[in-house]
């Protein structure tokens, strides 16, 4: 057990911890700051799986962007909803409550069966990728290759993709401006 | 190194914590936490997968356009929840329940 195995359990631990803390907290706002550090220690799994780029973008948008909008929307929709959240607390187990866990934890068998059925470290692609050397190493820099890949493999999902999000944000701000006429 | 089933566990559990968020909670911003997670769990997945794919770096590109339409979709989510808390002055999905204009 080498210092990235122990690594790695304790970034899934904090990760999965702080996710059902999410879950379970009655308090929106104390949620939304542990959803922080669900992303902050799911970037550094990323980093662990060898992607520091696609962390470092987590940590742009996800915390930069999405958590400080969800704040917003959250203040901006005032007091109804944390009363609404302080009426949940009579009914601690509900029937709804038990179905969601039900469910949940059904699919969790399943998709666990699955993830242990399927031996996905020797899968057909993946041993060939392990004998052609086409596997990112710790040492080797992936932020170039990345940037390279974007501009000629990729260029066309990049611009559709920045397309629709110029559209969506452009969308966003239509609907939530104030309407005059109702 | 790490081995894959783990991260595929990982993410699993994830997903499933991002689900029983989506059906348990009366909170739209709650469920959309909810869906942040199954998103994120997902994009677990491609990361995790794309340290096979040196050359064209397929995981994390496709994990990079996923994070890309997370923020779009959370943006415009984000909008119709408040145009939604203006005209029902609630964001209980289950209280919104009229279609047509009061």
């Amino acid at each position: 057990m080498n210092l990235v195995q122990i690594l790695f359990y304790v970034m899934a631990f904090i990760t999965l911890a702080s996710a059902i803390f999410v879950a379970v907290s009655k308090t929106l706002v104390r949620s939304i700051f542990m959803f922080f550090i669900t992303l902050f220690a799911l970037a550094g799994l990323y980093v662990l799986a060898l992607a520091d780029f696609v962390a470092i973008t987590q940590i742009v948008i996800y915390v930069g962007g999405i958590l400080v909008l969800i704040l917003f929307a959250f203040m901006l929709s005032g007091r109804e909803t944390l009363d609404a959240l302080q009426k949940q607390k009579n009914q601690f187990i509900s029937a709804n409550k038990v179905a969601a866990l039900f469910l949940a934890a059904i699919f969790f068998i399943v998709l666990l069966n699955m993830v242990l059925k399927v031996d996905a470290d020797h899968l057909p692609w993946i041993t060939n990728a392990i004998k052609t050397n086409n596997v990112i190493t710790p040492t080797s820099t992936t932020t170039d290759n990345i940037g390279i890949n974007l501009m000629t493999r990729y260029l066309l999902p990049f611009e559709a993709i920045s397309i629709l999000l110029m559209m969506a944000l452009v969308g966003a701000a239509h609907l939530s401006r104030k309407e005059q006429t109702l | 190194m790490i081995s894959l089933a783990d991260f595929l566990i990982v993410s699993a559990a994830l997903f499933c914590i991002g689900l029983f968020m989506v059906v348990s909670k009366s909170n739209a911003i709650q469920i959309l936490i909810g869906i942040e997670l199954m998103l994120n769990a997902a994009i677990l997945n491609l990361v995790a997968f794309g340290k096979y794919d040196r050359l064209n770096n397929g995981g994390q590109l496709f994990a990079l356009f996923a994070i890309v339409l997370a923020a779009a979709t959370t943006a415009v989510a984000l909008a119709i929840i408040l145009n939604v808390y203006r005209r029902y002055k609630t964001i209980d999905p289950n209280k919104v329940d009229k279609l047509r204009d009061e």
